[in-house]
C-alpha cells in the first residue's frame, strides 16, 4: 500500500513539472518522496498530539513550520465532511469511508485520516469542561478558525443532528458550522453558567450537551400556537408592524399560522432526541422551504424573523419571555443563515 | 577525593506506556556514577513523572571524574516481577571539569533504548565540585581542553603549538565475549556503549597528561576513532596537535586575526593588496614587532614572541627559556647535508612498493606488513626548491638552524590542524601517505597494547620519512584511519609534508604578523607553493616553472594537499568538489593469503585513484587540490578507493595542460575518428568547466615566465604505457598552448572506462557548488542560512558475474546519484554551496556498499554572485514555487496512514540488475531560520569549524558520542531505510539535547566518524552503530552583536563592523 501511494505521490510531483525545473531525475524524485513519507512517518505520531510536536526533540521545526504542519494535518475537505457531518464516530461509520471516498473522490487514505482526526479529537473533548473551542485549541494547537470548525463537528457528531437529508444538500458546512456556534453559545450547559466561580459546582459545564432543563422548559411555548388568541394577537401584532415593509407581505400574512406553528412545534418537539437529531430538517421543512417557494427575498426574512421574536414580549398571556428569547435569538440567527438556495 | 559530583533528577516526560493495563508507567530512576548507585522514588501511574529528587552526590577521584560517564537508568517498577528498563542517558561530565566551559549540565535528555530508540525524555541536573590538586603525579588530566576544531578555536590565542599527541586503548569488545552468549542483546549493546565510553574517557584523560606534561593546555584537531577489531578486540585510539591556549579577553576584537569566516571572505577579493598583513594585526601590530632587531637562531624566535600586552623578551609561558622549545617539533629541512642520499633511498622504496620495507619488529601479530609510499603523490603533487639561492637563501638557513636542535627532540613533527594562523605555513609540499596491511589477533593483555602502538609508530615514521625526502620537517593536515574485514586491516595514515614557521611553535604568538623580514623572502599568496625541496635533487621528477606571481621561485605544475586552503592563497575563480572512485573485485581468501592480495591491489589502487584525480584536476581546468583525502576500503571480495578533494586553480601556479587523447591503433580511420569525437569532447569540457568555475587567469606571456624546462620522460610516468609514450609526446597537439598536455592513450577497455567515467561526471546544477574544504574558494559572500544534512545509501550488489567495471559503474553511480539527490533537496537554497562534503565509505558485508555523506549548505548572496539579472528573476521565481512545495512536499492526505504495510523495498525481486537499492536512508536536519523561538532551543550543527554570520563566544566542551541500535522487527520499521533514517534523527535528537543541556546553542566541527550498519534481512534483523563528535559552542549573531555593541560603545566597534559588511 505504501509504495502504491508513494508512486502517487511521484507522480503528482512529475506533474507539477519540477523534474524540468530541477534537471533531476525520477529516481532522485523518488528516493527523495520516499525520504519525505518516512519523516512524515516518524512526524504522524506526534501530530496526533500535536503537544508532543512542540517538546519533541527529534525534529527541529521552527515554530511557524509546526503550526502549519497542524494545521495542515488536521485540515479537512468540505466533501468529506458533509457526508460524516452528525454521523457517529463509530467503527460503523468508518466502514463507511470506502463508499464516501468513491463519491467524493477524495483519497481512501485521506478520508481515513480525516476521519480518525475528528475521531481523536471528539474523544479528546468529548468529556471535557471549560469552553470547547479552547478545549480544542488546547489540546490541538489548531488556530482559531480550525478550532471552531472542529467544535462543530464535535458538536454535531455528540447530538447526531441530521445533515444528510437530500432536503439539507444545498446547504455547506460553513451553514452548519455557524449554526453550531450559535448553539453552542446559547443553548448547551456551558452557556448558562457564563461565570464559573466554584469549579465543583461546574459539573456539568458542558458545551457539547444541549442544556435538558432548556429543551423540557421549550415545551411551554407551544402556548404560542396552541391558544388560538395568542396565536391572532401575535399575527396581527407582526403583521401591524411590518406592513407595507415587505414585498411579499400578503404571503406572510397568509403563511403566519402554519410558519409559527411549524417553529414552535420545532422547539416543543426537543424533548425527544430523535427529534433533536431532526432539528435542520424540521427548520428547512417547516420554515425555509416555505418562505422560499414564495420568493422571500432574504431581506424579507430577517424582518420577519425579527418582529416575529419581538412580538412576543407585546404578549401579555405570555410568561416566557426569556424562555422565548434564548429559543428564538439563536434560531433566528440559524434560520438566516440557513435562507438560501 | 577530589571531586564531588551531584545529580538531580526531575522530571520526566512522554515516557512510553510500560503497563498495558491502566496505559500508564510506574517509573523510578538509577542514577550511577563508577560503583555508586542511587534510586529515585517510584512515581505512580504517570507518564509525566516528577521527581524532584534530592541532590545524589558523589564523591570521587577526579580521574574518575574523567573515565567514567554518568549513568541514569529510566525504569519502570513491576511489583511482582523484575522491573522494566525503559531507557537511558550517559551523560559525559568533561566538560564541567573546565573551569571556563559549562559550569552545569541542565536540560531535558531523550531517554534512549538500543531496541526501542528514543523513549520519552528526562530532565536531569549535574553539577561539579572540584577541589584542586596540586599532586605531581596525578594521573588525572583535569583542565585540559579538547577540541575537535582543525584550525584554532576563535575565541583563544594559541601561545604555543606544542605538536602531536596520540594515545590508544584496548580492550575486549563486549559482543565477542562468552557472556553475550546468554545476555540479551539490550544488555549486549549497553555493555559495549558503557565501555566504549569509558574508554575514550580513558583515553582523554591520558591524551591530556601528555599535554600537561608538554605543558600545554589544550588538544586542537582532536580526533578519535574506533577500531571494531572483532574477535581481537575493540581500539580506541585518538590522535591531536598539543597547544597552549589563551582565552581572549575581549573575543570581538579578536576578529579580524582569527579565522573568522566572515575575515577569510573578506581578504580573498583583496588579494592583490601588496600587503594585506596589516589586516592580521589584532592588538600586535607589525610596528612592534620591527622594533626588535633580527638576530639569528633561538633568540630570534624569542624576541618575536612580542603579544599583545607583553613586550618583553621573556616568553610568557615559559618558566625557563629551554623548557617550551623542547616541545617543538619542526626539523629543520636537511637539504645541505646528505639530503640526497636519504631522497634516493626513498624513491627506490616507492618504485619497489611492494616490498615491505618494515621488518616485523618480531611481534607475533604481525604476520605481513606490506606497505608502500606513494611516489604518485609526490610525483604529481610536485614541488621546487624555495632553497636555490637567490634571496631565500640566509633566512632558510637561519630557519634550520633555528630548528635543528627541536628537530631530534620531537619524534612526530605532525599538525592535525589543517587552518592555520597566518604566518604559520611556510611551504608545502605535497601529499605524504602510507599505509599498511596489518593481520589482527587478539589483544592479549589490553594493558599494554604494544603491537597497535607500533603499527602506528611503523606508519607514522615512514610519513616523517617522506616528508623528510620532499625537504619538510613536518607533516600538517595529518589524519589516521583503518579498514578492518575479518581479521585484515589496513592502517592508513597522510598528511601533507610542510615547512612551517618555528616562532609559532616555540614562544611565538600565533596572531603575531610576519616578521618583516619574512615577508621580504615570502610574498604572501604564493609562498607556501613554492618548493621546499632542493631544484636540483627532486625526490621525483617534476615539472617546475617561476611562480606565476613572484616570479622569483619555484613552483610545481601541481599541488595536492590536506589541508584546508589558507586564507592568503591567491585563486581565481571558483573551486569544486573532485571525487576519484574506484573498486577492484579480490578473491576471498583468509588470513595471510588475503593480506598478500590486498597487499598487492593497493598500490594499483593508489596509482588509478591518482590517475583519476590528475584527470579531472585537469578536466576542470583547475591546478591544485585541497584536503584531499583517500579512503580505501577492504571488503570481503573487493576493494574499495574514494578520493575527494577541492580543486582550484593557484594564481602562483602554471595553467594546467589539456588532456590528449591517443589512440594505440592510428590507422583504423573509425578508431580515429572516435578519438577525436572523444577528443573533441574533452576540450570542451574543459572549456565549459573553466567557464563555469570562472576560470581566467590572466594571459602571461611565455618570456616573462621563463618556458617550462621540458621534461617528456618524466612526463610520461603519468601515460599509461610507458613505453609507447615517448612516442606519442611527439604527436601532441599544442592546441591548449602549453607544451605540458597530458597524455590519456587508449589502448585498452580501462582507458576507455577512465575516459568515460571522466565525461559522465556530471556538474553540480546551476546555483551549485560542492567542495569538501571549509568553505569554497572564491564565493565571499555568504549569508547565515545553512542547513547540515547525513544522508546513508546502502546498495546490495548481486555477486553474480560482477567484473570490476560492473563495479565501478555501479560505484560511480551510487556516488553520483547521492550527490543528485541532496542538491534536489536543497533546490531551494539556491544559490548555496555545499561545504565540508564528506563521504564515507564501508562495506560492511559481501554484496553491501555503503556511503555515508555529511555536509553543510550555505547559501550565499546571490547578488553579489556574478549572474546576470535575468538569471535573478528566474531564480527567485524557481525559488518561491520550490518554497511553496518546501512547505508541503507531499499532500497529506496521500500518507495518512500510519504504518506502511508493504514488506520491504521490491529490491529482492529485481536482483537480476547489477546493483539495485536496497534502501536508502536519508535525513535532513531542518535548521531553524534565525527568528526561530521555540519552546526547545534550537542548537545548530554543522561540519564547519565556524557558523556564517555568527561569532563564537565560548566553547563548552567536545561532544564524543557513541550509540547503537539494534532491530529485531526491521521490515515493520521502514526496512533499512526507515530504520537508519530515525535512527540518524535520533542521535542527531541526542547531540543536540546535551548541547542544549550544557548551555550552548551549536555543535561545530560535528563529524559522524562511524556509522557501521550490519543486516541480517533473513532473520528480520539490522544493527548500527554510530559515532559522532564536535564541539558544543555558544554563538551570537553578528547582527545582535552589533545591536549590542551600540549600547556599549566602548567595547569594541571597529572589528564588528568588519564582520559587520560581509553578512550585509
Amino acid at each position: 500500500m505504501a509504495t502504491l501511494v508513494l508512486s502517487d505521490a511521484v507522480a503528482l510531483r512529475v506533474r507539477s513539472g519540477i523534474l524540468e525545473q530541477t534537471g533531476a531525475t525520477a529516481a532522485v524524485l523518488q528516493s527523495d518522496t520516499m525520504d519525505h513519507y518516512r519523516t512524515f512517518h516518524m512526524l504522524e505520531r506526534l501530530l496526533h498530539a500535536p503537544p508532543k510536536l512542540l517538546h519533541q526533540l527529534i525534529f527541529q521545526i521552527p515554530p511557524s513550520r509546526q503550526a502549519l504542519l497542524i494545521e495542515r494535518y488536521y485540515a479537512f475537505d468540505e466533501a468529506f465532511v458533509r457526508e460524516v457531518l452528525g454521523k457517529k464516530l463509530s467503527k460503523g461509520t468508518k466502514k463507511d469511508l470506502d463508499d464516501i471516498s468513491t463519491k467524493t473522490g477524495i483519497t481512501l487514505k485521506s478520508c481515513r485520516r480525516q476521519f480518525d482526526n475528528f475521531k481523536r479529537v471528539f474523544k479528546v473533548v468529548e468529556e471535557m469542561r471549560g469552553s470547547l473551542v479552547d478545549n480544542i485549541q488546547q489540546h490541538f494547537l489548531l488556530s482559531d478558525r480550525l478550532s471552531r470548525d472542529y467544535a462543530a463537528i464535535v458538536f454535531f457528531a455528540n447530538n447526531r443532528f441530521e445533515t444528510g437529508k437530500k432536503k439539507l444538500q444545498y446547504l455547506s458546512f460553513g451553514d452548519f458550522a455557524f449554526c453550531a456556534e450559535l448553539m453552542i453559545q446559547n443553548w448547551t450547559l456551558g452557556a448558562v453558567g457564563e461565570a464559573p466561580t466554584d469549579p465543583d459546582s461546574q459539573v456539568d459545564d458542558m458545551d457539547v450537551d444541549l442544556d435538558k432543563e432548556f429543551l423540557q422548559d421549550l415545551k411551554e411555548l407551544k402556548v404560542l400556537v396552541a391558544d388560538k388568541d395568542l396565536l391572532d394577537l401575535h399575527k396581527s401584532l407582526v403583521c401591524t408592524t411590518l406592513r407595507g415593509k415587505l414585498s411579499i407581505f400578503s404571503e406572510m400574512e397568509a403563511n403566519f399560522k402554519n410558519l409559527s406553528r411549524g417553529l414552535v412545534n420545532v422547539a416543543a418537539k426537543l424533548t425527544h432526541s430523535k427529534d433533536v437529531r431532526d432539528l435542520f430538517v424540521d427548520l428547512v421543512e417547516k420554515f425555509v422551504e416555505p418562505c422560499r417557494s414564495d420568493h422571500w427575498p432574504l431581506n424579507d426574512v430577517r424582518l420577519f424573523l425579527n418582529q416575529y421574536s419581538a412580538s412576543v414580549h407585546s404578549l401579555d398571556g405570555f410568561r416566557h419571555q426569556a424562555l422565548w428569547d434564548r429559543y428564538m435569538g439563536t434560531l433566528r440567527g440559524c434560520l438566516l443563515r440557513l435562507y438560501h438556495d | 577525593m577530589p571531586g564531588k559530583l551531584k545529580v538531580k533528577i526531575v522530571a520526566g516526560r512522554h515516557l512510553p506506556v510500560m503497563d498495558r493495563a491502566s496505559d500508564l508507567t510506574d517509573a523510578f530512576v538509577e542514577v550511577k556514577f563508577g560503583n555508586t548507585t542511587f534510586k529515585t522514588d517510584v512515581y505512580l501511574k504517570s507518564l509525566n513523572p516528577q521527581w524532584n529528587s534530592e541532590w545524589f552526590k558523589f564523591e570521587v577521584d577526579d580521574e574518575d571524574l574523567q573515565d567514567e560517564p554518568l549513568q541514569i537508568t529510566v525504569l519502570d517498577h513491576d511489583t511482582y516481577s523484575a522491573n522494566d528498563a525503559i531507557g537511558k542517558v550517559y551523560i559525559d561530565i568533561d566538560p564541567l571539569l573546565y573551569s571556563e566551559a559549562a559550569t552545569v549540565i541542565s536540560g531535558w535528555f531523550p531517554i534512549y533504548d538500543t531496541i526501542h530508540g528514543i523513549r520519552g525524555e528526562i530532565n536531569v541536573i549535574v553539577k561539579v565540585d572540584l577541589f584542586n590538586d596540586l599532586n605531581r603525579f596525578r594521573q588525572s588530566s583535569c583542565g585540559v581542553k579538547f577540541f575537535c576544531t582543525t584550525s584554532i578555536p576563535k575565541c583563544y590565542r594559541a601561545v604555543i603549538i606544542h605538536g602531536f599527541v596520540e594515545e590508544l586503548v584496548v580492550n575486549e569488545d563486549p559482543e565477542y565475549q562468552w557472556i553475550d552468549r546468554i545476555r540479551t542483546p539490550r544488555a549486549s549493546n549497553e555493555a559495549r556503549q558503557r565501555l566504549i565510553s569509558l574508554m575514550s574517557g580513558e583515553l582523554q584523560r591520558k591524551i591530556g597528561l601528555k599535554v600537561l606534561e608538554m605543558r600545554g593546555n589544550a588538544v586542537v584537531g582532536y580526533l578519535q576513532c574506533f577500531d571494531l577489531e572483532g574477535e581481537s578486540g575493540l581500539v580506541v585510539r585518538a590522535i591531536g596537535t598539543a597547544c597552549t591556549l589563551d582565552k581572549l579577553s575581549s573575543p570581538a576584537a579578536f576578529l579580524p586575526a582569527c579565522n573568522s569566516p566572515s575575515k577569510e571572505m573578506k581578504e580573498i577579493p583583496f588579494n592583490e593588496d601588496p600587503n594585506p598583513n596589516t589586516h592580521s594585526s589584532g592588538p600586535s601590530t607589525p610596528l612592534k614587532n620591527q622594533t626588535y632587531s633580527f638576530s639569528p637562531s633561538k633568540s630570534y624566535s624569542r624576541q618575536s614572541s612580542s603579544s599583545d600586552t607583553d613586550l618583553s623578551l621573556t616568553p610568557k609561558t615559559a618558566p625557563s627559556p629551554q623548557g617550551p622549545r623542547i616541545y617543538l617539533c619542526p626539523s629543520s629541512p636537511p637539504l645541505s647535508c646528505g639530503s640526497l642520499h636519504l631522497k634516493k633511498s626513498c624513491l627506490l622504496l616507492s618504485d619497489s612498493s611492494l616490498a615491505p620495507h618494515h621488518c616485523s619488529l618480531g611481534s607475533p601479530v604481525l604476520r605481513k606488513s606490506v606497505s608502500f609510499s606513494e611516489e604518485l603523490f609526490l610525483a604529481a603533487s610536485g614541488m621546487g626548491s624555495g632553497s636555490a639561492g637567490k634571496e631565500g637563501g640566509p633566512f632558510k638557513a637561519l630557519l634550520r638552524q633555528q630548528t635543528q636542535s627541536a628537530l631530534e627532540q620531537r619524534e612526530f613533527p605532525f599538525f592535525t590542524l589543517t587552518v592555520f594562523p597566518p604566518g604559520f605555513l611556510v611551504h608545502v609540499g605535497g601529499v605524504v601517505s602510507a599505509r599498511s596491511v596489518k593481520l589482527l589477533d587478539r589483544i592479549h593483555n589490553p594493558d599494554e597494547p604494544e603491537t597497535r602502538d607500533a603499527w602506528w609508530a611503523e606508519i607514522r615514521q615512514e610519513i616523517k620519512s617522506h616528508a623528510k625526502a620532499l625537504g619538510c620537517h613536518a607533516v600538517v593536515g595529518y589524519s589516521e584511519s583503518t579498514s578492518i574485514c575479518e581479521e585484515v586491516c589496513i592502517l592508513s595514515a597522510s598528511g601533507t609534508a610542510a615547512v612551517l614557521n618555528p616562532r609559532f611553535l616555540q614562544d611565538g604568538t600565533v596572531e603575531g604578523c610576519l616578521e618583516q623580514r619574512l615577508e621580504e623572502n615570502l610574498p604572501v599568496g604564493c609562498g607556501f607553493c613554492h618548493i621546499p625541496y632542493d631544484e636540483l635533487n627532486m625526490p621525483f621528477p617534476a615539472h617546475l616553472t617561476y611562480c606565476y606571481n613572484c616570479r622569483k621561485q619555484k613552483v610545481p605544475d601541481v599541488l595536492f594537499t590536506t589541508i584546508d586552503l589558507p586564507t592568503d592563497a591567491m585563486v581565481i575563480g571558483k573551486g569544486c568538489l573532485i571525487q576519484a572512485r574506484l573498486c577492484r573485485l579480490k578473491k576471498k581468501a583468509q588470513a595471510e593469503a588475503n593480506a598478500t592480495a590486498i597487499s598487492n591491489l593497493l598500490p594499483f589502487m593508489e596509482y588509478e585513484v591518482h590517475t583519476q584525480l590528475m584527470n579531472k584536476l585537469k578536466l576542470k581546468g583547475m591546478n591544485a587540490l585541497f584536503g584531499l583525502r583517500i579512503q580505501i576500503t577492504v571488503g570481503e571480495n573487493m576493494l574499495m578507493g574514494l578520493a575527494s578533494a577541492t580543486g582550484v586553480y593557484l594564481a602562483a601556479l602554471p595553467a594546467p595542460g589539456g588532456i590528449q587523447i591517443a589512440g594505440k591503433t592510428p590507422n583504423d580511420g573509425s578508431y580515429e575518428q572516435h578519438i577525436s569525437h572523444m577528443q573533441k569532447k574533452i576540450n570542451d569540457t574543459i572549456a565549459k568547466n573553466r567557464e563555469l568555475y570562472e576560470i581566467n587567469p590572466p594571459e602571461i606571456s611565455e618570456e616573462v615566465i621563463g618556458s617550462p624546462i621540458p621534461e617528456p620522460r618524466q612526463r610520461s610516468r603519468l601515460l599509461r604505457s610507458q613505453s609507447e609514450s615517448s612516442d606519442e609526446v611527439t604527436e601532441l597537439d599544442l592546441s591548449h598552448g602549453k607544451k605540458d598536455a597530458f597524455v590519456l592513450e587508449i589502448d585498452d577497455t580501462d582507458a576507455l572506462e577512465d575516459v568515460h567515467s571522466l565525461l559522465t561526471d556530471v556538474p553540480p546544477p546551476p546555483g551549485f557548488y560542492s567542495c569538501n574544504t571549509e568553505i569554497m574558494p572564491g564565493i565571499n559572500n555568504w549569508t547565515s542560512e545553512i542547513q547540515m544534512f547525513t544522508s546513508v545509501r546502502v546498495i546490495r550488489l548481486s555477486s553474480l558475474n560482477l567484473t570490476n567495471q560492473a563495479l565501478n559503474k555501479n560505484f560511480n553511480d551510487l556516488c553520483e546519484n547521492l550527490l543528485k539527490s541532496l542538491y534536489f533537496k536543497l533546490r531551494s537554497m539556491i544559490p548555496c554551496c555545499l561545504c565540508h562534503v564528506n563521504f564515507t565509505v564501508s562495506l560492511p558485508e559481501d554484496e553491501l556498499i555503503q556511503v555515508t555523506v555529511t555536509a553543510v549548505a550555505i547559501t550565499f548572496d546571490k547578488n553579489q554572485a556574478l549572474q546576470t539579472t535575468k538569471a535573478h528573476i528566474e531564480k527567485s521565481l524557481q525559488r518561491a514555487s520550490a518554497d511553496t512545495e518546501e512547505l508541503l512536499q507531499f499532500p497529506l492526505e496521500l500518507c495518512s496512514d500510519s504504518l506502511p504495510s508493504h514488506p520491504f523495498p521490491p529490491a529482492k525481486a529485481v536482483t537480476v540488475e547489477k546493483a539495485n537499492p536496497m534502501g536508502e536512508g536519508n535525513f535532513r536536519n531542518r535548521s531553524a531560520p534565525p527568528c526561530a523561538s521555540s519552546t526547545v532551543g534550537v542548537v545548530k550543527m554543522t561540519p564547519l569549524s565556524f557558523i556564517p554570520g555568527a561569532k563564537i563566544t565560548k566553547y563548552l566542551g567536545i561532544i564524543n558520542m557513541f550509540f547503537i541500535r539494534e532491530t529485531t522487527s526491521l521490515r515493520e520499521e521502514g526496512g533499512v531505510s526507515g530504520f537508519l533514517h530515525a535512527f540518524i534523527a535520533e542521535v542527531f535528537a541526542m547531540v543536540r539535547a546535551h548541547v542544549a543541556a550544557l548551555g550552548g546553542n551549536a555543535v561545530v566541527s560535528y563529524i559522524m566518524k562511524q556509522c557501521v550498519f550490519m543486516e541480517n534481512p533473513n532473520k528480520n534483523q539490522a544493527q548500527c552503530l554510530i559515532n559522532v563528535s564536535g564541539d558544543a559552542v555558544v554563538f551570537v549573531r553578528e547582527s545582535d552583536l552589533e545591536v549590542a555593541s551600540v549600547q556599549q560603545p566602548t567595547a569594541n566597534c571597529q572589528p564588528l563592523c568588519a564582520g559587520g559588511e560581509v553578512t550585509t
